[in-house]
C-alpha cells in the first residue's frame, strides 16, 4: 500500500508533464490535487495497516545483481509517520498553489516528482536506492525555485542545489567506503549495518555521512541555504522544503548515519575543547542552531525570513533529540519532524500565499501599516494558532515533541536542555513580534487610510486556502491532543533501532 | 496512592462537561457573532449552575471528588486526571461568578462581539481546566489556554497603551511558564510521572528528593524556585508584579474583572495545589526570604495604591496588596508544626487564604464593574479627582459601590473581613514579625479606600455631575446578587468554610515541610 505512494506520484508527474496541456491551468491543478490526495490516501491506509506492526518489507527485487543493489522498500513506524507527513504536506501544497497560472502543468510535474522522491527516500531500505530518490528530490526543487520563485530566486536556487549536492557527495563517499570496507555483496542498509564495520572506520565515516545529511536538515553552521532557499521559493515549494525536504536530511542522519555507523557516536577516548565524541560535537551544534536560529529570526525585517530562520531553530530540536540517543529523545526527534513539517508548512502558507500574494510585500515595516487583522482576519487568526503551535504551547504537536526532546536531552546532557530552553523563550519572542507587527498594529488608522482600505479591498480568501489551513491545523491539533496516534508507531521503531546497535 | 488522596470516582464526567461547555459556547459565539452576547450569557449561566452542582457533590471529608482518570500518553507520564476538593470547587464557583459578571458588564462591546465573547469563554475554559486538572500536562494546557485569550482581549479592546501592556503581560507570564515547564521536566525525568497527587505522595514520604538527587542532581531547591517563579508572576509576588498595573489599567474593565477576579487566583491555587504539596520542604527552607517578599507585596502594594491618581490603578495596586495576604498566609504556614497550637494556626491561615481568594475575586471584580459604570457615565473619566459628591445625584450607585469598597477595606460584617482575619489569626503565632509589619498594609489600604470614598462620593457636587445618572433597574438587579453575596459571606462565612475546612484538614495532613 505504502509503495503505491511513490508510483502514483511519479506516474502523476509524467502524466501532468506530457499528457496535459498548459492551458487551462485549472486542469493541471485538479489533476495534481487528485494525485496528491491519492498519495495521502495510500499513506493513511498504510499507516493504519501498519498499526501494531513492526518493520515490514514492501518490495524486494534484485536490481543490479553485480553490485548487489536491491530495489528494496521497507517501512517501519518512523517511515510510516514521515510518509503520512509527506501526504499531508503534499495535499496542502497543491491547495496553496491554486493560483499558479504560469506553466502550471510543468510546475505540478516538478512538484509531484519531488513528492515521489521524498516518499521514496522514506521507504528505501537500500542505500543506493535511497540515494537515487534523494537526488531525484533535489533536481525538481532547483527548478521550482528558479522558475516560479521570487526574491533572488536564481541565487537561492543555486545555493540550495550546491549545498544539497555537496551534502550528497559526502554521503555517497561515506557509503561507498562502507560498502567496500564491508566487502559485502549487498547495498541494503541492513546488510551494511550488520557487516561488522570496524569501529575506527565508523569513527571517521560517521561524521562524513551525518554532516552530509545534516546539511539538508539545516544544521548550524551549514544552514545558510535554508533561509535564502525558503524565501526565494514559491509558497508550495517553501512548504515542502521546510515541511518535508529538511526531514529527508534528518531522516538520513537517523536511518543511515546512525543506523549504519552506530559506533561513530562512541567516545573518542580523548577530549578536544571539552568535546569527547561526535555526539558531543553534533549536540553542541544542534543547541547552537536552536538558539542562533531563534535570535536571528528575532532580528529579521522580512516576514518570510522570520519563518525561514525559525525552521533552523526547530530543526535543531530534531538533531538534539537524535544526539540524546535514548528512547524518549529519539521519539521526540521523530515526532518533531512530523510536527515541524505540519507547522512550518502552515506558517509558510500563511506568509507566502495568504498574505504575500495579496499585499505583495513581506516587509514587516510595510505590513504594519496595512491593518491586516481587520482586512484579513482569517490570516491573522490562522497565524495566531500556527504561532501558538510553533512556540510549542500544549495542545499542539510541537509541545509533546519538544518536551520529549528536552527530556531526552536532559538525560544525556542537562545543559543542552537549559540552553534549548533559552531558545524556546526567544522563540516566543520572535513569533509574537512577527505576529504583532504583521497583523495586530496598535495605531488607529486615520480616515483617509480607512477610505483607501475600503476602496482597495484585498482579495477574499479562497476555498483551497481554507481547506489547506484546516488540514494542517487539524493535523497538529490531533497529534498535540492525542500524541499516541503517532507515538504508538514511533516508539517500537525507535526501540528496534536502539536495540539494533544505535547506542 | 492512598485512598484518602484519590477520593471517590464519579460516574458522570461532570468536570469534563464543565470545562468543554465554554469551548462549545466560544465556537458558537464565533460563528454567530450577532448573538454572541446572548450565547455568552447563556453559557456562563449554565457554567455557574454546573459549578454549584460540583460544589454540592463534594466529598464531605475534604478529599478529591468527581475524579476522572483515563490514559492519555502514558510514555510521557500524561494521563487525563481530573478532580476537585473544596479548594478547587470554590475556585470553579468563583470563576463562574466572575465570568458571568464580566459578560454582563461587557454590554458596550460593539467591536467584533463574536470574537470578544469567544475569547472570554475560552478564557473561562482555561480557568475551569486549570482548577480541575491533576496532571501537569493537562493543567499546563489550560494554564496556557487562558493566557492567549487574555492577551488578545487586552491587545484588541484595551486602552491607548494596550500594545505594550499586552506584550509585557504575555512575555512575563510566558517566562514564568517556561520556568515551570523545565522544573516539571526534571520531576518527570526523575519519577516518570507528572501527576500532582503521585508527586505529592512521593514528596510526603521523602522519595521524591531522593529520586531527583539520583537523576538530576541536587536540584530540588532550583526546581522549587522555578515553580515558585511561575506562580509568583501570575499572583503576583513583589518584585514580579510590574506587568500588572499596566495590564489592569489598559485592559477594558470587564477583562480586568477576569484578570483580577479569576486569573490571579490561578497563581495562588498553583501554590496550594502544586508548589506546597510537592516542594513543601524546599519552601520551608526558603521561608524567611519568601515571607519578606510577601510582606513587601502587602505593604508596597498598598503604598503604591495610595500614590495613584487613576482609580483603575488604585484598585490594581490594591489587588496586589490583597493577594499579598494570601502569599503571607501561605509562606507563614510552611513550617513544621510542633504542637497542636501551631497546627491550629496553620489551619486558620490556610482557611483564611482560601476564603480570601474567593472574597478578593468577588470584591475586586465588583469594584472594576463599578468603575466600568462610572466610566460609561462620565465619558471615560476615571481619575480620583475627576469626581465628587456623587452620593447626591446617584445614591444607589454610591451605596452599592460603598459596600464593595468597605468589603475591600475588610470591614467586619462583610466578606473581606473573614479571610483577612483568619490569615492574621494564623500568621501571628507562626511569623509574628511578618504579621506585625503587614498590619501596616491594612492601615494604608484603609486610608486608600476611605480617600476614594471621600473624594468620589462626598463633598460638593461639581456642576457637570449634577445629573450623574444613578443605576437603572437592570444594573442594580444584576449587582444585587453580588452585593448580597458579600453581605451573606460576611455574616455567615460558615457557608463556605464548612466545605473548605475539611479540605484544609486533609491538605495539611498530607503536606510535609
Amino acid at each position: 500500500m505504502l509503495a503505491l505512494t511513490i508510483y502514483v506520484s511519479f506516474l502523476g508527474a509524467i502524466v501532468v508533464a506530457i499528457g496535459l496541456p498548459a492551458n487551462p491551468p485549472r486542469l493541471a491543478r485538479i489533476f495534481a490535487l487528485l494525485v496528491a490526495a491519492a498519495g495521502l490516501a495510500f499513506a493513511v491506509a498504510g499507516f493504519i495497516a501498519g498499526m501494531g506492526q513492526g518493520s515490514a518489507v514492501l518490495t524486494d527485487k534484485l536490481w543490479v545483481p553485480s553490485m548487489g543493489i536491491h530495489f528494496l522498500l521497507v517501512a517501519d513506524g518512523i517511515s510510516r509517520v514521515l510518509v503520512l507527513l509527506t501526504g499531508i504536506a503534499s495535499v496542502a501544497g497543491v491547495l496553496f498553489s491554486w493560483n499558479i497560472e504560469q506553466r502550471a502543468n510543468q510546475f505540478f510535474a516538478f512538484y509531484l516528482a519531488l513528492i515521489g522522491g521524498v516518499y521514496g527516500v522514506f521507504l528505501s531500505g537500500d542505500f543506493f536506492l535511497l540515494f537515487v530518490f534523494y537526488e531525484i528530490a533535489i533536481v525538481p526543487k532547483y527548478f521550482l525555485i528558479a522558475i516560479w520563485g521570487s526574491t533572488r530566486r536564481e541565487y537561492g536556487a543555486m545555493k540550495l542545489a550546491l549545498y544539497s549536492f555537496a551534502g550528497s557527495a559526502m554521503v555517497l563517499i561515506g557509503l561507498l567506503a562502507a560498502y567496500v570496507t564491508a566487502g559485502s555483496h549487498s547495498t541494503t542498509l541492513a546488510a551494511l549495518a550488520h557487516a561488522g564495520l570496524p569501529a575506527s572506520f565508523q569513527m571517521w565515516c560517521f561524521p562524513l555521512v551525518f554532516v552530509g545529511f545534516a546539511i539538508l536538515a539545516g544544521m548550524w553552521p551549514f544552514h545558510t541555504w535554508a533561509p535564502t532557499g525558503h524565501v526565494a521559493a514559491p509558497t508550495a515549494a517553501s512548504m515542502l522544503l521546510a515541511g518535508v525536504v529538511m526531514k529527508l536530511g534528518a531522516y538520513g542522519c537517523l536511518r543511515v548515519a546512525m543506523g549504519v555507523f552506530p559506533h561513530g557516536l562512541d567516545p573518542w577516548g580523548f577530549t578536544f575543547l571539552g568535546l569527547g565524541s561526535w555526539r558531543a560535537v553534533f549536540g553542541l551544534l544542534a543547541v547552537i542552531g536552536i538558539v542562533y536560529g531563534a535570535l536571528v529570526a528575532l532580528a529579521q525585517s522580512d516576514f518570510k525570513f522570520v519563518i525561514g530562520y525559525s525552521s533552523v531553530s526547530h530543526m535543531g530540536f530534531v538533531l538534539l533529540g537524535l544526539m540524546a540517543l535514548n528512547q524518549i529523545g529519539l521519539d521526540g526527534a521523530v515526532l518533531q519532524m512530523f510536527s515541524h513539517g505540519v507547522i512550518a508548512g502552515l506558517l509558510f502558507a500563511i506568509v507566502g500565499r495568504i498574505v504575500y500574494d495579496r499585499t505583495h510585500t513581506r516587509q514587516l515595516a510595510e505590513l504594519e501599516t496595512m491593518h491586516l487583522a481587520r482586512r484579513l482576519p482569517f490570516a491573522a487568526w490562522a497565524f495566531v494558532l500556527a504561532g501558538m503551535a510553533s512556540i510549542g504551547l500544549p495542545g499542539f504537536s510541537g509541545f509533546v515533541a519538544e518536551l520529549q526532546v528536552l527530556t531526552g536531552a536532559w538525560k544525556a546532557e542537562p545543559w543542552w536542555t537549559l540552553a534549548a530552553g533559552v531558545g524556546i523563550v526567544v522563540g516566543v519572542a520572535y513569533t509574537w513580534r512577527a505576529l504583532q507587527r504583521a497583523f495586530f498594529t496598535d495605531s488607529i488608522p486615520p480616515p483617509h487610510v480607512l477610505e483607501y482600505e475600503h476602496t482597495h479591498k484585498l482579495d477574499p480568501i479562497t476555498w483551497p486556502e481554507y481547506a489547506g489551513v484546516a488540514l494542517l491545523l487539524i493535523s497538529t491539533l490531533v497529534v498535540g491532543l492525542y500524541p499516541r496516534i503517532l507515538l504508538d508507531q514511533i516508539e517500537p521503531a525507535v526501540k528496534a533501532l536502539l536495540a539494533g546497535g544505535v547506542q | 496512592m492512598s485512598e484518602t488522596i484519590t477520593g471517590s470516582a464519579a460516574g458522570f464526567p461532570l468536570l469534563t462537561l464543565l470545562t468543554t461547555l465554554p469551548l462549545v459556547g466560544a465556537a458558537l459565539a464565533l460563528l454567530i457573532g450577532k448573538h454572541a452576547r446572548g450565547i455568552a450569557l447563556f453559557t456562563t449561566l449554565i457554567g455557574l449552575v454546573l459549578s454549584l452542582i460540583v460544589w454540592i457533590h463534594l466529598p464531605a471529608n475534604g478529599t478529591m471528588g468527581l475524579v476522572e482518570v483515563h490514559p492519555w500518553a502514558p510514555s510521557l507520564g500524561v494521563e487525563y486526571h481530573l478532580g476537585v476538593d473544596g479548594l478547587g470547587a470554590l475556585m470553579l464557583v468563583l470563576s463562574a461568578i466572575v465570568t458571568l459578571m464580566s459578560v454582563d458588564a461587557a454590554h458596550r462591546v460593539h467591536h467584533m462581539p463574536g470574537l470578544y465573547y469567544g475569547l472570554v469563554l475560552m478564557l473561562q475554559s482555561g480557568l475551569f481546566g486549570s482548577f480541575t486538572a491533576l496532571n501537569f500536562f493537562h493543567w499546563f494546557l489550560f494554564w496556557e489556554l487562558s493566557l492567549i485569550p487574555a492577551f488578545f482581549l487586552i491587545k484588541l479592546w484595551g486602552g491607548p497603551r494596550r500594545g505594550p501592556a499586552a506584550t509585557q503581560f504575555f512575555i512575563y507570564t510566558m517566562a514564568g511558564s517556561v520556568a515551570l515547564l523545565l522544573a516539571f521536566l526534571a520531576l518527570f525525568l526523575s519519577t516518570g510521572t507528572m501527576d500532582f497527587m503521585q508527586l505529592a505522595a512521593m514528596a510526603a514520604d521523602g522519595s521524591l528528593a531522593r529520586l531527583v538527587t539520583a537523576h538530576v542532581g541536587a536540584a530540588m531547591p532550583w526546581l522549587a524556585i522555578g515553580v515558585l517563579a511561575g506562580f509568583a508572576v501570575k499572583v503576583p509576588l513583589f518584585p514580579f508584579h510590574t506587568w500588572l498595573p499596566d495590564a489592569y489599567a489598559e485592559a477594558p474593565s470587564p477583562v480586568t474583572m477576569l484578570l483580577t477576579g479569576a486569573m490571579s487566583k490561578m497563581g495562588v491555587y498553583g501554590l496550594l495545589r502544586i508548589a506546597l504539596p510537592i516542594f513543601g520542604a524546599q519552601i520551608a527552607a526558603m521561608r524567611t526570604p519568601l515571607l519578606v517578599l510577601a510582606v513587601a507585596t502587602v505593604v508596597l502594594g498598598a503604598w503604591a495604591a495610595a500614590a495613584q491618581k487613576d482609580l483603575k490603578r488604585v484598585f490594581a495596586y490594591s489587588s496586589v496588596n490583597h493577594l499579598g495576604y494570601c502569599l503571607l498566609g501561605i509562606f507563614a504556614l510552611a513550617v513544621p508544626a510542633v504542637d497542636a497550637g501551631a497546627r491550629a494556626s496553620q489551619a486558620a491561615a490556610l482557611n483564611g487564604v482560601i476564603l480570601q481568594m474567593f472574597n478578593h475575586g468577588l470584591t475586586a471584580a465588583a469594584l472594576f464593574w463599578f468603575l466600568a459604570m462610572m466610566q460609561m457615565r462620565s465619558g471615560g473619566l476615571r481619575g480620583i479627582d475627576d469626581f465628587g459628591g456623587l452620593r447626591k445625584p446617584a445614591p444607589i450607585f454610591a451605596g452599592l459601590m460603598g459596600i464593595a469598597l468597605f468589603s475591600s477595606l475588610g470591614l467586619p460584617g462583610l466578606n473581606g473581613f473573614v479571610g483577612e482575619f483568619l490569615i492574621f489569626r494564623g500568621v501571628f503565632p507562626l511569623a509574628w514579625i511578618g504579621a506585625t509589619v503587614s498590619v501596616l498594609g491594612l492601615l494604608i489600604t484603609a486610608a486608600v479606600i476611605l480617600t476614594v470614598i471621600q473624594k468620589v462620593f462626598s463633598g460638593p457636587v461639581p456642576e457637570r455631575w449634577q445629573a450623574f445618572p444613578d443605576l437603572h433597574a437592570s444594573e442594580w438587579l444584576a449587582l444585587a446578587p453580588v452585593i448580597g453575596l458579600m453581605l451573606l459571606l460576611g455574616l455567615v462565612p460558615q457557608l463556605v468554610l464548612s466545605a473548605v475546612n475539611p479540605t484544609v484538614t486533609n491538605l495539611l495532613a498530607h503536606w510535609r515541610f
